[in-house]
């Protein structure tokens, strides 16, 4: 799905010369990823893994030309602001891997950016990666095959361990997107379902939720409405949780009696699509769906 | 973060929205006396718990006497497995109709909304279950925030008098500065009240404060962490997510989704979990080291179950964290490993010294932490 990603995308890393910053800049240029500069306030001249090194995002783009994509692994306290310099400055796709950003700083920035026709992934997101292609983020590459199932999650490893499953299988991926794990993303897996029914690379879409929210079941909604789809199979975690407790990802809570696992399995399965019981599953699955 | 609803009346009393006068006690004595103050009150128990109503922590008392009793009643019990330390003495108010508004974040729309409804007094979860249609939204945006309108439409669908428009007005207004100021997920306050004269008055208040944002509160920050148990408080001292449960197989993984997929796993071949413990990404030798330590330690944890998909997450450094655990913890717990991932061999070679096979499947590892979990 080069609709996102691809090898020409001309991509940028926020907080390049942090531990994680640079730690995934070096990964991310090895997998080919095209990463045309990198910001860093107060740092800029550096090089890190010789990708140069800007004080602004207006630098960055003023010496190396527009980007189109930013990664951004800015602390969580400057993350808002960071994310406001690279839709500012032309960036149509940020990927937010920060993890604890305020809530009320993410409603801000998402809105900004929805109403700019800017795609965000995350906050708190492993990022978007299209196969064999571009990466943008921080999945391990490796446990991902090339191949036509789209994959869309709102978990970091539970989505390698999918991946893993698939590949085991022969399934390759045609692009992998994490949606992240706080209560408020860019994007849906509303968002990202259309986006692979426009892809003709990708045949069939794994859907990897969890327990908070009700993003599982507006997609069931809107899944049982379409006239033209591709199918799906899911896997929720999140079965065990108990109410009112949050488990790890700040969007992972049952509360004001929503958001838990029943409710969601049971508005997919009545929407036809297949609920796996472990992640070993969903191959098995997928399998079946696509022989229909 | 949840406030008491003492802690949240006094933001919400602060913000210019009418609460029944009362005041917060830690002993009999002092019910007695704000109740010869306040004459026929109402005694209500300050946990975090919720359903504290249905559970027997809201009592009315008409007479001081009757005061120090119910206090003295309260103060000894516990409230759905929490103690209760302190106790709210309010003025009784005549009720006409009990009310329901709060302000919460809407992940759909990705917005703030006020949530209205005729019938309070009944939690929001039954609420939304039973009489979805009764619940109005009001949708607001950031960039904009409150506006008039708003209290307008949600007079009607509270069924108000016109009177009524500037109280309510004044209430929605303050409920946004609240949730703007102090950073808060939800403030809500039900039952909202309509009073026999005709008043609008938040007779329960209950704000939630956003956990991440809390460096920019460092009042707030101080109270972080009173709702945990002992376990989860550890936990977090170490830095890790942890969540409590009630089975008898510890989990430790890494990454929230995959631990809570170890959980369900668990679950699915017939066991149960005794635990949430997610290491989180690149976790070193030391913090798994104390991971493995609490769980050993864990006092209904009979198998502990390790689920490690290595990414950022080393398994060699995993290895070591184990090893070191168990020779530091006398606890003779069976230990299951699933390993996977960067430095894998290393790992395995590590554990195999010290007699511990590590799987490579997640499945195998969760049936045998199963099976051992029977038998021990």
């Amino acid at each position: 799905m080069g609709i996102l990603v691809n090898p020409s995308t001309r991509v940028l890393v926020q907080g390049i010369t942090g531990r994680e910053g640079s730690f995934h800049t070096k990964l991310m240029l090895e997998y080919g990823t095209k990463i045309v500069a990198g910001t860093s306030p107060g740092k800029g001249g550096s090089y890190v893994h010789g990708v140069p090194v800007y004080n602004t995002v207006y630098e960055a783009v003023r010496e190396q030309g527009p980007v189109d994509a930013s990664i951004v692994f800015v602390p969580a306290r400057f993350a808002s602001d960071a994310v406001y310099e690279a839709i500012d400055h032309g960036v149509r796709v940020v990927v937010v891997i920060t993890e604890g950003i305020p809530l009320h700083d993410e409603i801000k920035f998402v809105n900004y950016a929805r109403s700019r026709g800017v795609n965000i992934f995350g906050p708190n997101t492993p990022g978007v990666m299209t196969v064999g292609e571009c990466k943008l983020g921080i999945m391990p590459a490796h446990v991902f095959k090339r191949g036509s199932v789209g994959l869309v999650s709102r978990s970091g490893t539970l989505t390698y361990e999918i991946a893993r499953e698939l590949s085991k299988h022969n399934y390759g991926v045609s692009t992998v997107v994490g949606l992240g794990g706080d209560p408020i993303t860019g994007l849906d897996f509303i968002d990202v379902y259309k986006m692979f029914l426009e892809d003709k690379e990708t045949e069939a879409v794994v859907l990897i939720g969890e327990i908070g929210g009700d993003a599982e079941e507006r997609f069931a909604d809107y899944y049982s409405k379409l006239a033209v789809k591709k199918p799906v199979v899911a896997y929720i975690a999140g079965r065990t949780a108990p109410p009112g407790k949050r488990m790890g990802h700040a969007g992972a809570i049952i509360s004001m009696g929503m958001g838990d696992y029943k409710s969601k399995r049971s508005s997919l399965e009545s929407a036809g699509i297949p609920v796996a019981e472990t992640p070993s599953q969903v191959p098995l699955l997928l399998r079946e769906v696509l022989r229909k | 973060m949840k406030l008491y609803e003492y802690e949240s009346k006094e933001i919400t009393r602060r913000y210019g929205i009418p609460v029944p006068r009362g005041r917060v006690v830690e002993n009999p004595e002092d019910a007695k006396r704000v109740a010869e103050e306040l004459g026929a009150v109402v005694i209500k128990a300050q946990v975090l718990v919720g359903g504290r109503g249905l559970a027997g922590g809201v009592k009315a008392a008409e007479t001081p006497e009757d005061a120090y009793a119910v206090a003295e009643r309260l103060f000894s019990s516990t409230i759905r497995g929490e103690k209760v330390e302190k106790v709210l003495v309010e003025e009784k108010v005549c009720i006409s109709r009990e009310l329901y508004l709060s302000l919460t974040v809407d992940r759909a729309s990705r917005r703030p909304v006020y949530l209205v409804s005729e019938m309070g007094g009944v939690e929001i979860e039954e609420l939304a279950k039973k009489y979805p249609d009764k619940i109005h939204r009001i949708y607001v945006d950031p960039s904009v925030g409150y506006s008039d309108y708003m209290p307008r439409e949600a007079l009607q669908a509270l069924k108000l008098p016109w009177t009524l428009l500037q109280d309510l007005a004044n209430i929605m207004k303050a409920m946004y500065s609240i949730m703007t100021d102090y950073e808060a997920e939800l403030v809500e306050f039900n039952p909202l009240a309509l009073t026999c004269d005709n008043r609008l008055v938040a007779l329960d208040a209950k704000v939630i404060i956003d956990d991440n944002s809390l460096y920019r509160h460092p009042d707030l920050q101080k109270l972080y962490g009173r709702d945990l148990t002992e376990y989860e408080k550890r936990a977090k001292e170490l830095g890790f997510n942890y969540v409590e449960l009630d089975g008898d197989i510890g989990v430790i993984s890494n990454g929230a989704g995959l631990t809570m997929a170890t959980m369900d796993s668990i679950l699915y071949y017939g066991g149960r979990p005794a635990n949430f413990l997610d290491i989180g990404g690149g976790a070193r030798r030391e913090s798994v080291k104390e991971a493995v330590k609490l769980m050993l330690t864990h006092p209904r944890t009979r198998v502990l179950l390790i689920n490690i998909f290595g990414g950022i997450t080393r398994c060699d450094e995993v290895a070591l964290g184990i090893i070191e655990a168990v020779k530091e913890v006398c606890a003779r717990k069976p230990i299951v490993v699933r390993m996977l991932g960067t430095n894998e061999e290393e790992g395995r070679r590590i554990l195999r010294e010290h007699g511990i096979e590590a799987y490579s499947e997640m499945d195998d590892a969760v049936k045998t932490a199963v099976e051992l979990a029977k038998r021990w």
